[in-house]
């Protein structure tokens, strides 16, 4: 079968037919390589708009000022941090979504409707949301249940603002993971689930030994997924705290530099950096994933 | 003591009786077969008596204990599924010790344990390997081992063999019916193919749309069947069934004889046109169509000095017709009446 496959591919790729692919390719790599050549261009000049005048070959300059500078490893710091807490809530809320649902609940079709409903929502708009009905220090709906236990009011932007945008973008993403692992279990063979229940699994057990295996590809994909968007939050840090140390990302850091700073070199300098760090990040957690669920 | 009793158990699924008011005792350490057309109810009497089912009405004594509140882990007792549904992300190994495992049993007691029963079922060189990378027939085997593992107080199995070619079917059932029987467990297994049902079974439970149509020893269904529903079901080739005139004479609606019952004798009273000739080596069969419509089959035929398209002479060996009224349930055999002999066939 794989040979019959082989053959095939090969046949398409030879003489004429790999003529006829170039205009595509060459555009799609035109799309896609031009724009990765002109910043790595711009990451090693003197490129500032304030001093239209100042440009040429700066070497590496770009990127010693960008890891020498304070905000540099914060920002790294908080992007892993913000990705850590968001994988490990959407991934741990959503499947508990997921195994609820798959479950015989009473309005089944309507409850996986609103729990899909916060993808919806534009990243801006449900930041805006959050910040201002729900995590507001004095009129938050967070606030009010706080004082129903006597409790003082939490002002969770000034006290934990990375925490913070981690919840709310953790909530965005809940429908996602919920969805993959929803589809993921129903695909669980019933028979498996009843000769565990007769070897005598509990229902931890079961989670434990079946389904959380089961679960390592779809779990490894919402992982992967999650995490190349995340690299890149940041509507939600703009609207809530507006940056600072505490909350900036390598997303947010590239923008100030280039939009507060108008340093167009040291931002693509930052923006290089954080592909690079996109890339290792993500090749490293599907190994982990995939290897410690499997095993 | 563990006897499996069913008192009227009965379930729905929506309008539709799956199972009606069943009642039945399962001996304690036979081999009871349940047998069955496609969709009568058997997959789904199993479900209740494992516990993966409720049961809308009626008892389910386990050992003489009400078993219906049970858990299905707490009756007892072990399932072998068609799918075999073993784990595919363990080890052979941890698939046979995953009950123990979960019962938080020492860890060298479940390695004992393991190994005596891969030793039991020729499983050793594979305890190390995925299921994924198994045969059907040792697949199979490792479903029945992991039931085996948790000495089970019965076996439930669900047409286990069904998933195996015809040679290792064969063979996976003197294997079952061997292991059964040193070990001396309580089996129930459900099969729609009768030669299974036959070859295996200590009892035959026959069911027919959610009822028990009729249980007894093979030989005794097989002998004295209690419907016409059962006599075909049962034997193979089926049972030949004769209505009409000849059915009258025997003071019946309808009358079946087997084909072996059947000969072909220039003597015989039942002209049939023959169809074709079948031989099996040791068996031969003849299909015949008989003048009055129905289609018949004779076995054993000694010897063949006839061919397609000839008309015979059929005779009905005496003492072998079964006599059936007009609901299709078997008349008893009738007294002789005096002066007249009724086995002797005299259309
Ligand atoms: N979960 C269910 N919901 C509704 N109907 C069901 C369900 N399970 C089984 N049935 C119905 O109950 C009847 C009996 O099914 P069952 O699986 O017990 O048949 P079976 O005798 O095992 O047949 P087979 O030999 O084909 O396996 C069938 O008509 C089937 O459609
Ligand atoms: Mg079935």
């Amino acid at each position: 079968m794989t040979a019959g496959v082989a053959i095939r591919q090969r046949s398409y790729l030879q003489g004429p037919g790999r003529l006829l692919l170039a205009p595509a390719i060459l555009l799609l790599l035109a799309a896609s390589i031009a724009p990765l050549l002109v910043t790595i261009k711009f990451s090693l000049s003197d490129y500032r708009l304030l001093f239209p005048d100042s440009s040429g070959f700066v070497g590496l300059s770009n990127y010693a000022r960008l890891v020498a500078s304070p905000d540099f490893v914060p920002a790294l710091v908080n992007t892993l941090m913000l990705i850590a807490v968001v994988l490990a809530a959407s991934i741990a809320g959503g499947l508990g979504l997921a195994l609820l649902l798959d479950g015989p609940v009473i309005g089944r079709g309507g409850l996986r409707l609103l729990v899909i409903s916060p993808f919806f929502v534009m990243p801006p708009v449900s930041a805006l949301l959050w910040k201002n009905l729900l995590m507001q220090p004095v009129s938050g709906f967070f606030a009010w249940l706080a004082a129903l236990f006597g409790l003082p009011a939490y002002d969770w932007f000034s006290h934990a603002p990375l925490l913070s945008i981690a919840l709310i973008v953790a909530w965005q993403w809940l429908p996602f993971a919920a969805l993959i692992l929803l589809t993921s279990l129903q695909s669980f063979d019933r028979e498996l689930r009843e000769a565990a229940q007769l070897d005598g699994a509990s229902a931890a057990a079961i989670l434990r030994h079946l389904l959380l295996p089961h679960l390592a590809r779809p779990i490894a994909i919402v992982v992967m997924i999650e995490t190349i968007f995340l690299i890149g939050v940041f509507a939600e840090i703009l609207v809530t705290t507006g940056g600072g140390t505490a909350s900036t990302d390598l997303a947010f850091l590239v923008y100030s530099q280039a939009m507060l700073q108008y340093d167009i070199g040291a931002a693509s300098a930052a923006g290089l950096v954080a592909v690079v760090f996109a890339n290792i990040l993500a090749i490293f957690l599907i190994r982990a994933v995939g290897r410690s669920l499997e095993a | 003591m563990s006897g499996i009793v069913l008192e009227g158990v009965t379930k729905r699924f929506g309008d539709h009786l799956v199972t009606d008011a069943i009642d039945l005792v399962i001996p304690d350490g036979a081999f009871t077969v349940f047998v069955g057309p496609s969709g009568c109810g058997k997959t789904t009497l199993l479900r209740l008596i494992a516990g993966l089912e409720d049961i809308d009405s009626g008892r389910l004594l386990i050992d003489g204990v009400d078993a219906a509140q049970t858990s299905p882990a707490a009756r007892g007792l072990a399932m072998v599924f068609q799918s075999y549904a073993l784990y595919p992300h363990m080890t052979v190994r941890a698939n046979l010790g995953f009950a123990l495992k979960v019962a938080r049993r020492p860890r060298a007691e479940i390695a004992e344990r393991t190994e005596q029963v891969a030793e039991m079922l020729n499983l050793t060189p594979f305890l190390d390997r995925r299921p994924g990378a198994l045969s059907g027939g040792q697949r199979q085997r490792v479903a029945i081992g992991r039931a085996l593992v948790r000495e089970p107080k019965a076996f439930l199995f669900d047409e286990p063999l069904s998933n195996l070619d015809a040679e290792l079917r064969a063979q996976m059932r003197i294997e079952i019916r061997r292991l059964q029987q040193q070990l001396g467990i309580t089996a129930i297994y459900v099969t729609h193919d009768q030669a299974e049902a036959m070859t295996m079974a200590d009892r035959i439970v026959v069911f027919r749309d959610g009822r028990v149509e009729q249980a007894g020893s093979p030989g005794e269904i097989y002998r004295n069947p209690a419907s016409r529903f059962v006599a075909g079901f049962i034997g193979s080739p089926r049972m030949n069934f004769l209505g009409g005139a000849i059915a009258a004479k025997h003071g019946a609606v309808t009358i079946g004889v087997r084909p072996e019952h059947l000969a072909i004798d220039p003597a015989g009273t039942i002209s049939a046109a023959v169809q074709a000739i079948e031989y099996l080596g040791s068996d031969s069969f003849v299909h015949l169509g008989a003048q009055s419509g129905e289609t018949l089959i004779a076995r054993g035929v000694p010897d063949l000095d006839f061919r397609s398209g000839d008309t015979v002479q059929l005779r009905i060996a005496p003492g072998a017709v079964h006599r059936f009224d007009a609901d299709d349930r078997a008349m008893p055999a009738p007294a002789p009446a005096p002066g007249a002999n009724i086995f002797e066939e005299t259309v």
